[in-house]
């Protein structure tokens, strides 16, 4: 197809769809593109979403959409194994890929005029990709290096696990991104090819660029790279539903460290799409009110004040296709225990449900929120990844310009209310990490040839 | 601290990337206005008028290599403490100010520098009061005792924290090991001995010592015009005295030790982390551009460096594996690095050696040297896409004294490079038989 031919026939969509400086369109096959220029220097960022990740993996396949995600950069019938890296690096380019619990998605940033490379690849490899199975083996184990790095090897990535693997007992939100171990074990390129076909489809896909470009050329460029795909008839997977938590939870994991650290996490929800929809934006301000730098309650109450915390943080993240977990991350200080630490927590929690909280504090956030706003602008990149998130769990890019005005919203009441409704004690869960100290000790040395120091 | 559960990534994000300054090219650098105050701070001043922000970085010439060894940790708790407690504002009172007002503010040191950083809308409803609280805490700072004794304790459990993790073991024993003798010895967050040994009177003395203004480089990029920006400078920096400029640091050649020296430490880890090294060179250095575009081919620039070929693409043995240098004041490290599980080290520890001893006596292919400079010259654009990247770079140019055409003459000079150059700039200053190699891990055998 022309061009000019694409210009007539687009133009009238593009004008319904334009709302500020996006553009969006959905091709035939299903692909969606949304393009943000961004004019502040003469780069851009392409990055393509899939909706594929561990929340849609069955038990025993766990880290299957990770290990995918390596594999793709392995050669496909046009373009072989490491030519893609190659490609990109001679253009200057950066590139990577990143697998989150509900998708997997691979980005290029490149000099503005090179955006047809990144697309003629990406297009390639959405369907041609060669899952040799010798390639298969070795990148295994470079899966099972990196499991060992980030999580075998790291006290509080374990802990995080656990509490995860406690806190959900039949949703897939259950198990950690990079897989089991065992079920990386068992793993087959088979299993590989399977997931591949079934989820690797311009209709399951979303494609963002943000830059230095004219939007209607980049659809353009789009439709001529990724419009002949065929659209693949997808069959949604069926995560299974967590059942209603009715009573406190508790873990412990031991690992070789030497400080403790707590984990205490409720079931909340994710973003919707509904207008009436104010509660993850009630939670998301009563994560500001605890955890929003030095003068929210936590750092001033719980390691100014009472110094029982080294450290505490909320972890809130709703941007998500299936109900979340509100938690904190906490290490109790030198010499108080984590009961005591897990009891200063819950007086917290009862007082910010006992009573609203101060028109100070709501400003306060409103104020942060509104200014990271405007910061997080400067990175093109950070931009293209918030819409690609919110396109990919089913939402909407729109929600990234409107959020400011839903946290303003906000009351104190309401505040109150979340902090009610999903801080209970029937929906806790708490995990901790028990150190054993005795094992973080030097041991004998093994001889590494050399030996010791000499 | 904060366990982050969102994203498994590919490979960790290129070590060396962070830690160099890079290119740039004549078209699209921006212009730097550059002067001094009255009180010998130097400003570093770009007009950016897209977004309506303002950044502000401040470093002294007060990282850790500034610390007296028995008080190693000085530098970080000086930096660390400046925002709790001014006149008669405590921490509470000037954190509920800075984050009323929507402002960032951050503060962090390394071995040449400590330094803070404020971001803010250019409102000056809110700009101005920011500033005005800035400038406070740099230049007047109270040291509360109770915030001491607290932050003390503190960074105490950081340490211990710390030392669960094979990576962290094995950098404070590379560093310590590699610049015995030297200040770059100590390591940043401070020693168990140095932090307890701290007084009241060590800070108030460092602070009055090193955040003056001969010491003080500011980075400032934003939605202001020149004018706007002498006055903002002068408002946050022109009431610190002029003090004197730290003296040179000593030299590392006249303590780096020489001869191959092998550490190995236990650690219950499942992965042994490996790091080969020795000192490398520094911001300055005449031999900048060939090693720099040399390393980029041996192992800085990702999956398709040598190291990542050799080490993780054909044999599987590592998630990440990387080679970089750290310019410092004085030579900072050139350094290998990977993890890999503790039955596989040795054949590891192998193949690193064999591939950076081939690539000194060799350098590198005419291919792959012609792949490394259109990556590097290509991607020149993307290291200045951003407020957060030229102010990084502003500040790096000031602090250094780095020319102010370094933007314009950098694209020049990586083209000019030839592999003769590399090749014998390798031979000259990197020493495979005589490194410091440092193993931790092997804990699970």
């Amino acid at each position: 197809m022309s061009l000019v031919r694409f210009s007539l026939a687009l133009a009238a969509m593009l004008l319904a769809a334009c709302n500020g400086p996006v553009q969006e369109t959905t091709l035939e096959n299903g692909l969606k593109i949304v393009v943000r220029e961004d004019h502040r220097a003469p780069v851009v960022v392409s990055q393509i979403w899939y909706k594929v990740g561990p929340s849609d993996e069955p038990d025993g396949l766990t880290g299957i959409s990770h290990v995918l995600e390596h594999m793709m950069f392995k050669g496909t019938a046009v373009h072989q194994n490491g030519e893609f890296s190659r490609v990109i690096a001679e253009n200057g380019g950066r590139e990577n890929a990143f697998t989150g619990i509900d998708y997997t998605a691979y980005f290029q940033q490149l000099e503005k005029s090179r955006l047809a490379i990144a697309f003629e690849l990406e297009a390639d490899r959405m369907r041609n990709l060669v899952l040799d199975e010798k390639e298969f083996a070795k990148e295994l184990r470079v899966v099972m290096e990196e499991r060992r790095l980030r999580t075998d090897d790291q006290p509080e990535a374990l802990a995080y696990e656990r509490f995860m693997a406690t806190a959900f007992t039949a949703h897939p939100y259950k198990n950690p991104i990079i897989g089991w171990m065992r079920d990386l074990e068992k793993l087959t390129v088979q299993d590989l090819r399977t997931w591949y076909r079934r989820w690797y489809a311009p209709n399951n896909a979303t494609l963002v660029v943000v830059g230095d470009v004219d939007a209607r050329a980049v659809i353009a460029l789009a439709r001529q790279h990724f419009g002949p795909i065929p659209a693949h008839t997808l069959e949604p997977a069926r995560a299974p539903q967590e059942p209603a938590q009715t009573g406190t939870r508790r873990s412990r994991i031991s690992a070789p460290a030497q400080v403790p650290s707590l984990l205490m996490g409720f079931h909340a929800p994710a973003l919707s799409t509904r207008s009436d929809d104010w509660e993850p934006y009630a939670l998301m301000v009563l994560n500001g009110v605890l955890d929003g730098g030095g003068s929210a309650r936590f750092e001033r109450e719980l390691v100014r004040k009472q110094q029982i915390a080294a450290g505490v943080d909320i972890g809130y993240s709703p941007t998500a296709r299936y109900p979340v977990l509100f938690f904190m991350q906490a290490t109790p200080s030198h010499g108080r225990t984590p009961a005591e630490l897990e009891a200063a927590i819950r007086a917290q929690i009862r007082r910010v449900q006992e009573e609203p909280v101060a028109p100070e504090e709501l400003a306060r956030v409103k104020a942060q929120v509104a200014a990271s706003n405007v910061f997080t602008r400067d990175s093109a990149f950070y931009q293209a990844m918030q819409m690609g998130m919110l396109e990919t769990v089913g939402l909407d890019w729109r929600l990234l310009d409107r959020s400011v005005e839903r946290v303003r919203a906000v009351t104190a009441a309401q505040v109150q209310t979340v902090a009610k409704k999903y801080l209970t004690e029937s929906n806790l869960t708490v995990t901790l990490l028990d150190p054993q100290p005795g094992k973080a000790k030097p041991r004998a040395p093994a001889p590494l040839g050399g030996g010791h120091v000499r | 601290m904060f366990v982050n559960p969102v994203t498994c990534t590919r490979r960790r994000l290129l070590l060396g990337a962070a830690l160099l300054l890079t290119t740039f090219t004549a078209l699209a650098s921006p212009k730097i206005e550059h002067w001094t105050l009255a009180n010998g701070a130097r400003v570093y001043f770009v007009e950016a008028r897209n977004l309506p922000m303002v950044t502000l970085n401040v470093v002294f010439d007060a990282g850790s290599a500034r610390d007296p060894q028995p008080r190693s940790g000085l530098s970080m708790m000086t930096n660390h403490l400046l925002d709790h407690g001014s006149g008669d504002l405590d921490a509470d009172a000037i954190a509920t100010t800075f984050e009323g007002l929507g402002v960032e503010y951050a503060s962090s040191n390394d071995r040449d520098m400590a330094g803070v950083s404020l971001k803010s809308l250019t409102d000056r409803a809110l700009l101005d009061p920011a500033l005005d609280l800035f400038a406070r805490v740099l230049a007047a700072p109270s040291f509360p005792a109770v915030s001491i004794e607290r932050e003390r304790q503190r960074a105490l459990l950081g340490l211990k924290q710390a030392e669960a993790s094979a990576a962290n073991v094995a950098a404070k024993a590379f560093f310590a090991q590699l610049y015995k003798g030297h200040p770059y010895a100590l390591p940043t967050d401070g020693s168990v001995a140095g932090l307890k040994a701290l007084t009241r009177n060590d800070l108030t003395a460092f602070h009055a010592r090193h955040y003056v203004g001969r010491n003080a480089v500011l980075a400032l990029i934003g939605d202001i015009n020149l004018r706007e920006a002498k006055s903002i400078a002068e408002r946050v920096l022109g009431s610190l005295p002029a003090g004197d400029a730290a003296p040179p640091l000593p030299r590392v050649a006249d303590v780096a030790p020489r001869g191959r020296i092998e550490q190995v430490l236990a650690h219950p880890s499942t992965q042994t982390h490996l790091m080969i090294g020795e000192s490398g060179m520094t911001r300055n250095d005449p031999d900048y551009f060939p090693l720099y575009l040399g390393n980029f081919v041996l192992g800085g620039s990702g999956l398709v460096s040598r190291l990542s070929q050799e080490v993780r693409e054909k044999r599987s043995l590592s998630y990440s594996v990387y080679s970089y240098f750290m310019p410092l004041r004085e030579p900072g490290p050139f350094l290998l690095g990977l993890q890999t599980k503790n039955s596989q080290r040795a054949e590891a520890l192998a193949v690193v050696r064999r591939v950076l001893k081939e690539f000194t006596e060799n350098g590198p292919t005419p291919e792959e040297l012609a792949a490394a400079k259109k990556n590097v010259t290509g991607g020149f654009p993307l290291r200045i896409d951003s407020n957060k990247k030229i102010s990084e770079y502003l500040t790096v140019i000031g602090f250094y004294g780095l020319p102010l055409t370094y933007l314009d003459d950098f694209i020049p000079r990586i083209e000019a490079v030839t592999a003769g150059q590399i090749r014998d700039a390798f031979r000259r200053r990197v020493h495979p038989e005589h490194m410091l190699t440092v193993v931790v891990g092997g804990g699970g055998e």
